[in-house]
């Protein structure tokens, strides 16, 4: 590990001012924040990430880690770990597919570290982008290339992607958020700015190094997501190499509100298959007005994947994310209904 | 005279070595009043372990695992992958049970830190959980079972040792490589009866 110069802030204000260098989305900017450290400081030690300077944000958690309920909005703060967030009533109540996503990932010391704000800006584990001994890494190194186009690319990414970078996002919450409308309440040097998750994550689009759209200096305080019958009738369904403590090779997350069996509103996410949270409102519309049953689900799931773009070692995705689909929309139909509180 | 231990031998071992190698004296190279600023890598670290508060001057970089090993010769937290992948470093901050490898010295001055060499008197009886660890024989190399126990006591007082299959669950952040898993979780079943409430 390199180097680096170590500064504690302890408000947001504080960490405002101490921002500059953070730059706007970069995957390898001078400064970072410093929260739960599971991908920062692994990424560190393999030396893909060189910070200068780090901003240690541990005395934001006490005042940015509640989780409530406002009126029709649940609100999780941006400083909650994992672990609270998995095992919270509210959540539980409100949309499992939350609660599931959060308790199948990581391992149980990780769900204690990490934040949610970190969660959901973790770093793809491209093994390309691990390794920098690997010249060829868009995302790394800008302009360099991409190894994993004709490499070992099993667990890459089939949606979203274009020929500058094929990297995976790993994340399992970020997936139920684009699915479900969660918004995103955010604080920087020029104060306090929302927007909806889905606009976080940019496209590669030939610039894979930079991958959200927050601004210098910005920390996600909150996470607000909208919640009702539809959220109570939600799954998130993964599929991995091994049972437990494993990344997604394939995920669902599933919301329905369902009327005498049609369907008024669906929300699909699908995880381990694109390059950034998916949110496909493809699948969403096969179903809209809908009876649902085996034919329309299996049209959904179709129509979900109809962009996918595979290369080579991947080529059995596709299938894998449609019949994870299938299975996490039945698993939601067969969730006793959810009465509108 | 001091009770001889593998570990006084390994620890009296790596000093003369380092003593042979090291023209500048360990204390003076730990006392950082010289290097300390902002443009230097040492900070002046102050951590809660076990009860006791310790005063380190640190290279910004070291990790809870290596100021616990390297320093403070705390070396029953073990360091296996040292990339969060294998639980072996787990120790409990603020009574949660975390990877010590991914944990910056300098992030966590201050917060209750509890290892291995914390769990019961040093003269006293055993936790019911390295007993129970002992009972079932639920360990080979024992390199991984600091981590283990660490994980299965906060395990036990988060509610999670309820059935096999919650166990398994959530201790899959462990891994022995020995595959002793059948007793571990013999063990924990032992133990989460005996435990007191956190």
């Amino acid at each position: 590990m390199r180097p680096f110069e170590y500064a504690q802030a302890e408000n947001l204000s504080q960490a405002a001012i101490l921002a500059s260098g953070t730059g706007q989305g970069q995957t390898d900017a001078a400064t970072q924040f410093l929260a739960g450290g599971t991908s920062l400081i692994d990424l560190m030690k393999l030396d893909v990430l060189r910070p200068r300077r780090l901003i240690g944000l541990s005395g934001l958690q006490d005042a940015n880690e509640r989780i409530e309920l406002s009126g029709r909005e649940l609100r999780l703060g941006g400083f909650a770990k994992m672990a609270a967030v998995a095992r919270h009533p509210l959540v539980l109540a409100h949309c499992p597919a939350v609660a599931q996503s959060l308790a199948l990932a990581a391992s149980a010391q990780l769900r204690n570290m990490a934040t949610l704000g970190g969660n959901v800006l973790q770093k793809t584990r491209c093994t390309y982008y691990r390794d920098p001994t690997w010249a060829a890494c868009n995302k790394r190194t800008p302009g360099s290339g991409c190894a994993a186009l004709g490499g070992f690319n099993r667990n890459h990414a089939i949606l979203g992607v274009d020929d500058s970078c094929i990297a995976q996002y790993p994340g399992d919450l970020g997936v139920v958020f684009a699915a479900l409308d969660a918004q995103l309440d955010l604080f920087g040097p020029s104060g306090p700015r929302q927007m909806p998750f889905v606009a976080l994550h940019t496209l590669a689009k030939d610039r894979p190094h930079i991958e959200t759209t927050l601004r210098e200096g910005e920390i996600i305080t909150q996470f607000r997501l909208p919640v009702g019958a539809l959220t109570r009738r939600s799954v998130y369904v993964k599929v991995r190499d091994r049972a437990s403590y494993e990344f997604a090779i394939s995920s669902a997350a599933v919301a329905l509100e369902l009327e005498a069996g049609v369907v008024r509103q669906a929300r699909i996410g699908l995880g381990g298959m694109a390059y950034r949270p998916w949110r496909s409102l493809e699948g969403e519309q096969a179903l809209s007005g809908k009876p649902l049953t085996e034919t329309t689900m299996a049209a959904a799931a179709t129509a979900a994947l109809a962009g996918a773009k595979t290369h080579g070692f991947n080529d059995y995705k596709p299938e894998l994310a449609r019949r994870t689909l299938v299975r996490a929309l039945q698993e939601a139909q067969a969730m006793a209904p959810a009465r509108d509180a | 005279m001091a009770k001889l231990t593998r570990r006084t031998v390994i620890t009296a071992g790596a000093a003369m070595a380092g003593a042979a190698l090291q023209p500048v004296p360990l204390l003076a190279r730990d006392d950082a009043r010289e290097g300390e600023g902002a443009h230097s890598n040492v900070a002046r670290v102050r951590l809660m372990i076990n009860g006791r508060e310790h005063q380190l001057s640190l290279d910004r970089r070291t990790t809870v695992l290596d100021a616990l090993r390297e320093h403070l010769q705390l070396t029953g937290t073990k360091k296996g992958c040292d990339q969060g992948q294998c639980g072996a470093c787990t120790v409990h901050i603020r009574g949660e049970r975390v990877l010590s490898c991914l944990t910056l010295a300098v992030a966590v001055q201050g917060q209750r830190i509890e290892t291995i060499e914390g769990l019961s008197p040093p003269d006293g009886p055993l936790h019911p959980m390295q007993r129970a660890f002992i009972d079932q024989d639920a360990f080979q190399c024992g390199y991984c079972t600091p981590g283990q126990i660490m994980s299965a006591v906060a395990c036990v007082r988060e509610g999670h040792a309820r059935s096999d299959d919650e166990i398994r669950e959530y201790m899959s952040g462990n891994l022995c490589r020995c595959a002793a898993y059948p007793k571990i979780l013999a063990a924990i079943k032992q133990a989460r009866g005996l435990m007191e409430p956190a």
